[in-house]
């Protein structure tokens, strides 16, 4: 018996240090060839610790050295990280100021129509993407929208206000009501309760459904591409992808951008990491 | 002071429950519902230039008739039949894995955070990078290694470059997954699998027996979750391989951003995304079903 335990242990560390290592590598090669000059990078048998590492690759990717001819112009990364944040913040923002009353009607309040407008809810936080680009497109181009910020933070909307609806309800519906029945009793109005009761004790939740918002809406791609013309919108995703179009493809460059693109939601999903933990399952399988 | 309760759950005071959802349901109605709709509009022409014609369902069965169309659905329904297989049994056995007592385990799960918020769009180019035929690091590894002796061409070749987009896919996606089945497991109290051991259980059958029974609703959700999310591929195809080659990878979000961006065909492109959001709904149905509790006694 000790012996098969002690020969579980072992098999245990092994799995552990194989899965460990299926993660960590692909990483530990994008941050190598990022600082990988371009001839290394090149090199055949790959060089799998750079001889001359260099950080040039993020110099010339924020702006603050020169690129050389062959690789033309360079997307300017500080701006499209700029306006990944811009419309991630504003559209998550917009959608939970609005999205909390729906959420708190939804979880507390009876009305004519409330299943049906929930499950439709639901069923538009499953509608991809690829259903709405082709219309927005063409209202974009009507309304003379082309490239601009305002107008990718309010496409996103469709995809982040539904989530948010569905998260925070599920949060509410933990709350227990008898909170707030006591406090109608002593006469606060019903936006005093929200604002006082029913926010502080959901603020896990409302701090988880943002986080889920924000790396969304970071990750977003197809809207972006079709949506934006220049650097005045483009985000950070589409930045990434216009590396591949160009000529000639600096890989080493492109994993730089890829290093920039991935540290913010990394360690922003990191430092959260209780928060992430409880969404995925809150968010998925109850209802 | 006026309390009345309406239903289990309702508490009213006299408020208009629709001033609370109106903001957000106006919101919906202009970026989601008015598209929507615009698009039917849309799918029922045929287009020149930015002139329509009303060609009622034309454009639909013209697509039906279409090889390309089954194609792309056909490699749709592969990408997500082996993606999301794959996707699934690598996260069931690493919850099991993290379920268990050792040194490591917080820093493993943090881990598993890692792949789970690395953008779409740069697990697309990283693997691009390392199968790239010429300087990728997998073809380095597996010659120095001598396992091959000449490169191979991982993303130039139909099926071989369907199967690096999977395996680039499962990479990243096992890992929601397997922390949605670990909280699934951690919920399981362990007297179950004490006793179970005392009557003599392997470890086989306490899996099969307590384990996968007690975990099915959260099993079920993941599933149909990853599978809506797998039917939708578009990010990870359009940065390792633009469809390419030769059509091995065009899959149908993919056939239909070429068809309405590329080729400008807005009425059939319209069409197509309504035929894909169809197959999605249907999922989605599945999906409520399950969440509402319905689904357990099917």
């Amino acid at each position: 018996m000790r012996r098969e335990e002690k020969r579980k242990r072992i098999l245990i560390n092994i799995f552990a240090i194989l899965l460990m290592i299926y993660i960590i590598i692909p990483f530990v090669w994008l941050f190598i060839s990022s600082i990988s000059p371009k001839v290394e990078l090149i090199a055949t048998p790959p060089h799998w610790i750079p001889e001359k590492p260099s950080f040039n690759n993020y110099l010339k990717l924020m702006g603050l050295q020169q690129a050389s001819i062959s690789t033309g112009e360079i997307p300017p990364f500080p701006t499209a990280m700029r306006n990944s944040i811009v419309v991630a913040v504003c559209s998550t923002f917009l959608s939970v100021l609005i999205g909390i009353f729906t959420a708190y009607a939804f979880a507390r309040l009876e009305f004519r129509g409330k299943n049906a407008m929930m499950l439709s809810v639901i069923a538009l936080r499953m509608l991809p993407e690829i259903a709405l680009v082709l219309p927005l497109y063409m209202i974009m181009q009507k309304l003379h929208m082309s490239d601009s910020k305002v107008f990718l933070t309010l496409v996103y909307m469709s995809f982040v206000l539904p989530f948010v609806i569905w998260m925070l309800r599920s949060y509410f519906e933990s709350i227990p009501v008898s909170l707030e029945e006591s406090a109608l009793i002593d006469g606060a109005n019903r936006f005093t309760i929200i604002w006082k009761i029913v926010f502080p004790l959901a603020l896990p939740g409302v701090i988880t459904t943002c986080i889920f918002c924000l790396l969304t809406c970071w990750d977003e791609f197809l809207f972006s591409l079709i949506f934006t013309t220049s650097y005045n919108a483009k985000t950070v995703t589409v930045a990434i992808s216009e590396f591949t179009t160009r000529h000639m493809i600096d890989y080493g460059l492109m994993m730089a951008g890829g290093m920039l693109a991935s540290l913010p939601p990394i360690l922003f999903a990191l430092l959260m990491q209780k928060y992430v933990v409880n969404g995925l399952t809150e968010g998925s399988v109850k209802e | 002071m006026i309390k009345k309760t309406t239903g289990r759950r309702g508490l009213d005071m006299g408020v208009n429950p629709y001033l609370y959802i109106a903001p957000a349901l106006i919101a919906l109605a202009v970026v989601v519902l008015l598209p929507l709709l615009y698009a039917f509009f849309l799918s029922l022409q045929k287009t020149q230039g930015l002139k329509g014609t009303f060609v009622g369902l034309a454009n639909y069965a013209a697509i039906l008739k279409e090889e390309y169309f089954w194609q792309s659905t056909g490699r749709t329904a592969y990408f997500t039949v082996v993606s999301v297989g794959m996707e699934f049994i690598l996260g069931m056995l690493v919850a099991l894995l993290l379920n268990e007592k050792f040194r490591w385990r917080g820093i493993a799960r943090a881990m598993l955070i890692l792949p789970w918020a690395l953008p779409t769009v740069v697990n697309g180019v990283l693997w691009a990078w390392i199968f790239n035929s010429s300087y990728g690091s997998l073809n380095g590894l597996l010659s120095q290694m001598g396992i091959i002796h000449k490169y191979v061409n991982w993303l130039g070749e139909s099926r071989l470059a369907m199967n690096c987009v999977i395996f680039a896919d499962v990479w990243k996606n096992y890992a929601m997954i397997a922390l949605i089945l670990l909280a699934g497991l951690q919920t399981i109290p362990g007297d179950y699998y004490e006793a179970a051991k005392i009557d003599g259980a392997n470890a086989v059958q306490r899996f099969f027996r307590i384990t996968f029974p007690l975990l099915r609703p959260s099993i079920l959700v993941c599933l149909v979750l990853r599978t809506m999310e797998a039917f939708k591929v578009f990010d990870i195809v359009y940065t390792m391989t633009k469809g390419g080659p030769a059509n091995g990878t065009q899959v149908i979000s993919y056939y239909t951003y070429q068809t309405t961006f590329q080729y400008s065909q807005f009425g059939p492109g319209a069409a197509l995304s309504y035929l894909v959001s169809l197959f999605i709904l249907l999922m989605a149905l599945v999906y409520i079903r399950l969440i509402t509790g319905k689904g357990n006694a099917a």
